[in-house]
């Protein structure tokens, strides 16, 4: 069964059905209906995959552009179908919580669940694409429906933001473009096909300048410090939905690239990167946790939250352990429910009131206690609190770097007393003590709303003491991807040649 | 002697040892996604879930003891938790399941007693879903067999414990002291957490049985930096110097909480932890053991003194708290010797603490809640119940002859004396501040005039309050005798800790015990003159220099504040306003510098996305091609 290219059509052209309903209200239960057939077909799907089988399943190869070597090639390995389960989850999750976010502004309704379809056809497509080229063409064009989401249907300052996104993808975007065409050049194999780049580069001169290509590109997505700064403004002003996608799947496309295109076509230059890049981590999870503390607005707080949350995912990739990167496989969609939470139920709490500030609040706790409850839990999942998920994966990262980099690794468990100063005191600032005059009348979640925050706490909690199966989906292709850097690096070939 | 060697589940009881932590998880489930509905029932719920886990954990203890001795170590594994790095199981033993006891029984009894202190609580539900969730957490925290399960369990009695201090999440006050309670304690996870890395690395595994086999093998800097750093973790959640400082503040709970969590149970998780770890790291010699013993001996004098300069009845039991935990703390460095003592002095502390707190509950209950000592006087003829129970919980932590904590803190003030005797001195000196300060309160609350505020009627406790005083108060009569006398405990506790091949006999009379005893009776005697004889004034004197210290806790407070929390708010402030203006600016600045003008920029940005996209592609087709062309790659 071509069980991508399904997932990606059904979403297409449920994109395409939508856009052309007449009726608003249809145009949102189609889009539901449309993501919830893909949720189940990636269900039914991930559960076809043999962790053990080989490491790319579900392959389809087609000729695109012969002349170049491109193809349409799709397939996906244990972290890839991971991530697409977490976007297949998301989406219908995402669709149900907009019900009503695009209906403030003038624009069309139906376009803004339509964009979101296709988003959902790029979003299984860049983390599917088993060609070079491919995957960079999804990677510019996710910006797109992105870019209209915030630019149309956002906040206040939304084309500010929509463009600075913009730019500096595009840049990121530039910059990939150039080492993705190197690449093929310098290759010579005359194909974009990732299987057969794997040690295909061999000069450590060129690894480099390739490596800055690919990486910056993705270190402006994920984003890593200091390229962060787009995104506070893009998430705070993008409608909660929106926002949800954002950081939670668009942005891991970036850490996701480090994993699989940096780590495994330029193992050396990884490895002559490392340094830095777990310094920038390092940095990036204290100062983010640093500057969330700091914050007034309650989306720019789980925005900078987000950023020392990457700051774990890039230093677990980097730390190349078999722990550290399962645990930033892991770190990935566990941070995509957990910050999909956070800012689903923020968004709810700024729906009632109109305001993102978190001073506007206070003792909404007793007026609306199942919204302060499951943003309380969404809120321990974000410090990574045991029991919940993202602990096994921030736990399993730190573990990982540990057997390497013991440095790094103790400076960044300082994060774990940082979260807790930036959620409980966001937390109490807006839930507990006197109830606030202009939330006094605040509704409690509504069951749609429930059935929003329902199922991310029932799989925050339930992955959080079962993390297994998902771990045992993503420890065998981590490993392919530890023997690929380890074998292709100077030391690793001497030691196999003894 | 060593501790024994772990052997396979022999099923039964112990077999499905996990209800204990199952029982309480589902109460708090049901309570919780029940909401209003179960609001009639629920109380009545908590208590079951409560008492069943306490039933489960007595049929372990018997099956236990059916076993031989050196047969008394169960491993129980239940599922893979994190495959390759640690699973979910847990270790039947003798220590794990004197806990276990001493969680669910004291637990069930402040269950029962909660009943009655939040029956016109409109959230009383809420609160035994909480007190569920505590248990559970707590049991899973000593019943675990490796450090990640028991991580688990230690920061979800931090969750428990968040919650419950903040239960009036209403009252700022509280709100900030649940706050502050789990970011402290967070600074001690994260030397847990820390150690158990380092684990990791050395030992490839988390799991007691093999960390403790492998430790020996260990470099002794290996061994230290982890014994720091459980020490680290341990001073957190027990409120030990120089994390103490969240334990005052934590009295802004419920009552029923200070006595379960912040007396009984969870603080003294801190001291399950060295012991637990003991026998690999902490054998009673090296630097490890040795800073132990001087943050136990620290904190039991910090403690005591704070005790001594509180008019607010929880906050000085709160010291005396940290101060008792002192003493085990002070034990538990002393090595096998010390581990039984520390041990007694925990199960038996866990009963009169928690018997002395329910019973400060009780009088607050009589008094409108109020908790200031300079309002009360008297009360013993209006809450006879209480003020006999409460009474005996006093001689029992003064160490009057024959009770509990005569036979556990001597034991414990002996043995450190013939291991260090500067601090075994400090020890006694500890034990005459608790006579003074617990004479102080007792004095203060039941005996002299009365001072209460106008329209104050006390009225003694309903039976469903009662009860579980005076049953408390038995074992804050019986337990010491009984778990020293013949070194019962620390014979029990042998195959899991070890114990000294030579036992310590008792001695009823000794030199440092009439010693000691002679300084709490000056204590006694002292507060007598200050707070029985004298009237007490119903507003505080202004004191000395020194009386200022205590009463501000050591200026423990201060100091965090001034060493981490103003820097670390100017810090933040700092980092706000670099973000913003300082890599952003730049950011700006440059696209601005590129593009021309800042008018420019403007200009672009309003542009078409479609424009971006073909200069971009544009752009990089030319860098290619000169790439290409160049040749120099």
């Amino acid at each position: 069964m071509p069980w991508l290219s399904i997932l990606m059509g059904v979403s297409v052209l449920g994109a395409l059905g939508v856009a052309f309903v007449k009726n608003d209200k249809l145009a949102k239960q189609a889009t539901l209906a449309v993501s919830l057939v893909v949720m189940v077909l990636t269900i039914v799907m991930t559960v076809q995959f043999s962790p053990n089988g080989d490491r790319f399943q579900f392959a389809e190869t087609y000729d695109w552009i012969p002349a170049f070597g491109v193809h349409y090639a799709v397939a996906v390995d244990g972290v890839a179908l991971v991530l697409i389960l977490l976007s297949a989850i998301l989406v219908p999750i995402v669709v149900l919580a907009s019900w009503h976010d695009a209906e403030a502004g003038k624009r069309s309704v139906r376009t803004y669940f339509a964009l979101l379809l296709v988003l959902e056809a790029m979003m299984i497509g860049v983390f599917a694409a088993t060609d070079v080229f491919l995957f960079y063409v999804f990677f510019e064009a996710m910006l797109i429906p992105m870019y209209f989401m915030i630019g149309s249907y956002g906040g206040a300052q939304r084309s500010y933001a929509a463009v600075k996104f913009l730019l500096y993808s595009l840049f990121g975007g530039l910059l990939m473009l150039v080492a993705v065409i190197a690449l093929y050049v310098v290759a010579d194999k005359g194909t974009f096909l990732f299987p057969q780049l794997i040690g295909a580069i061999t000069d450590p001169t060129t690894q480099k300048w390739l490596f800055l290509g690919f990486f910056i590109a993705f270190a402006i997505k994920a984003p890593l410090w200091p390229f962060h700064t787009w995104l506070p403004d893009a998430a705070a002003q993008a409608p909660a939905g929106a926002a949800v996608l954002l950081v939670g799947v668009l942005d891991k496309v970036g850490t996701y690239g480090m994993l699989r295109f940096c780590l495994e076509l330029f193992p050396e230059a990884s490895a002559w990167a490392t340094p830095v890049v777990m310094t920038l981590a390092v940095i990036g999870i204290v100062y983010g946790a640093v500057v969330a503390i700091g914050q007034t607005d309650i989306k720019r707080l789980i925005a900078y939250t987000s950023i020392s949350h990457f700051g774990f995912i890039a230093m677990g990739v980097f730390a190349m352990t078999q722990n550290s990167m399962t645990g930033s496989a892991l770190y990935m969609v566990n941070h995509g429910f957990s910050t999909g939470a956070l800012f689903l139920i923020a968004g709810f709490l700024i729906y009632r009131r109109g305001s993102h500030f978190i001073a506007d609040y206070g003792g909404v706790q007793k007026v609306a206690p199942i919204l302060a409850g499951t943003f309380l839990v969404a809120g321990l999942s974000g410090l990574s609190l045991p029991g919940l998920s993202p602990f096994v994966s921030e736990f399993l990262v730190l573990v990982g770097t540990f057997e390497k980099h013991a440095v790094f690794a103790v400076i960044a468990a300082t994060g774990v007393v940082l979260a807790a100063i930036y959620i409980l005191w966001m937390y109490q600032r807006t839930m507990n003590g006197p109830t606030a005059e202009s939330v006094q009348t605040m509704p409690d979640l509504n069951s749609r709303e429930r059935w929003v925050v329902g199922p991310l706490v029932a799989l925050i909690i339930v992955l959080g003491f079962f993390p297994k199966p998902l771990l045992d989906v993503i420890n065998p292709s981590v490993k392919e991807t530890v023997t690929n850097v380890s074998v292709t690096t100077p030391a690793a070939v001497a030691k196999e040649g003894q | 002697m060593e501790p024994a060697e772990i052997l396979s589940n022999p099923g039964g009881a112990i077999g499905v040892g996990w209800l204990m932590i199952v029982l309480p998880l589902l109460g708090a489930a049901v309570l919780l996604l029940g909401g209003r509905r179960t609001d009639k029932w629920g109380h009545y719920f908590g208590v079951l879930m409560a008492l069943a886990s306490f039933v489960v954990a007595a049929l372990v203890f018997f099956q236990l003891l059916g076993f031989a001795p050196g047969e008394r170590r169960r491993g129980v594994s239940l599922y893979e938790f994190i495959p390759g790095v640690a699973d979910m199981g847990l270790l039947i033993d003798p220590l794990s399941v004197s806990f276990a006891l001493l969680i669910t029984g004291v637990g069930s009894l402040i269950h029962i007693y909660s009943i009655g202190y939040m029956s016109h609580d409109h959230d009383r539900r809420r609160f035994f879903a909480y007190l569920n969730l505590f248990v559970a957490a707590m049991l899973l925290l000593v019943l675990a067999d490796n450090y990640v399960a028991l991580f688990v369990g230690w920061e979800g009695v931090g969750l428990a414990s968040y919650l419950l201090i903040g239960f009036w999440q209403f009252k700022p006050t509280a709100a900030t002291a649940a706050k502050k309670a789990f970011v402290v304690n967070r600074v001690g996870d994260f030397g847990l957490l820390v150690a158990i890395f380092i684990m990791f690395t050395s030992f490839g595994s988390v799991a007691f049985g093999e960390v403790f086999a492998k430790a020996g093998a260990e470099s002794q800097g290996t061994i230290t930096a982890i014994g720091l750093l459980l020490l680290l973790g341990a001073c957190g959640k027990s409120a030990q110097l120089p994390l103490q400082s969240w334990l005052l503040d934590a009295m802004e709970g419920p009552t029923p909480v200070s006595a379960l969590i912040h007396a009984a149970t969870m603080v003294t998780a801190g001291v399950y932890l060295v012991v637990r770890s003991g026998a690999a790291f902490f054998p009673g010699e090296g630097t490890a053991s040795l800073v132990v013993t001087i943050v136990g001996v620290a904190t039991l004098l910090a403690g005591a003194i704070i005790g001594t300069a509180k008019d607010d009845i929880k906050k000085a039991l709160a010291g005396s708290t940290m101060s008792q935990i002192g003493y085990m703390m002070l034990a538990a460095g002393l090595g096998p010797v010390g581990y039984a003592f520390a041990i007694a002095h925990l199960i038996s502390h866990g009963f009169f603490k928690a018997n002395l707190f329910l019973g400060a509950g009780s009088v607050m209950h009589a008094m409108n809640d109020q908790v200031d000592m300079r309002k009360y006087g008297g009360l013993r003829k209006y809450l006879p119940i209480t003020f006999i129970t409460f009474f005996i919980g006093y001689l029992a932590i003064i160490g009057f002859p024959l009770l509990s904590g005569y036979f556990t803190k001597d034991g414990i003030i002996e043995t450190t004396m013939e291991h260090n005797a500067i601090l075994g001195w400090l020890a006694v000196v500890g034990a005459g501040i608790t006579g003074f300060y617990m004479s102080r309160l007792v004095f203060m609350t039941f005996f002299g005039k009365a001072r209460w505020d106008e329209g104050v009627k006390p009225h003694e406790s309903p039976a469903v309050m009662t009860w579980p005083l005076i049953l408390l108060a038995i074992g804050s009569v019986v337990l010491g005798a009984f778990l020293i006398v013949g070194n019962r405990l620390m014979i029990f506790l042998g195959p899991a800790v070890g114990r000294p091949e030579e036992l310590p006999e008792f001695h009823a009379v000794s030199p440092v015990g009439l010693a000691t005893l002679a300084l709490v009776a000056l204590g006694a005697a002292y507060a007598w003159l200050k707070y029985g004889r004298q009237e007490v004034p119903a507003v505080a004197p202004r004191g000395s220099v020194l009386t200022t210290f205590a009463r501000r806790d050591l200026y423990g407070d201060a100091l965090n504040e001034a060493l981490f929390m103003r820097p670390g708010q100017w810090l933040t402030r700092l980092a706000v306003w670099f973000d913003n203006r300082g890599i952003d600016g730049l950011v700006n600045g440059l696209a601005a510098g590129i593009g021309g003008t800042s008018g420019r920029l403007r200009r672009i940005q309003t542009g078409y996305v479609r424009s971006y996209a073909l200069s971009i592609f544009v752009g990089a087709a030319i860098l290619a091609g000169a790439w290409f062309v160049v040749g120099t790659l």
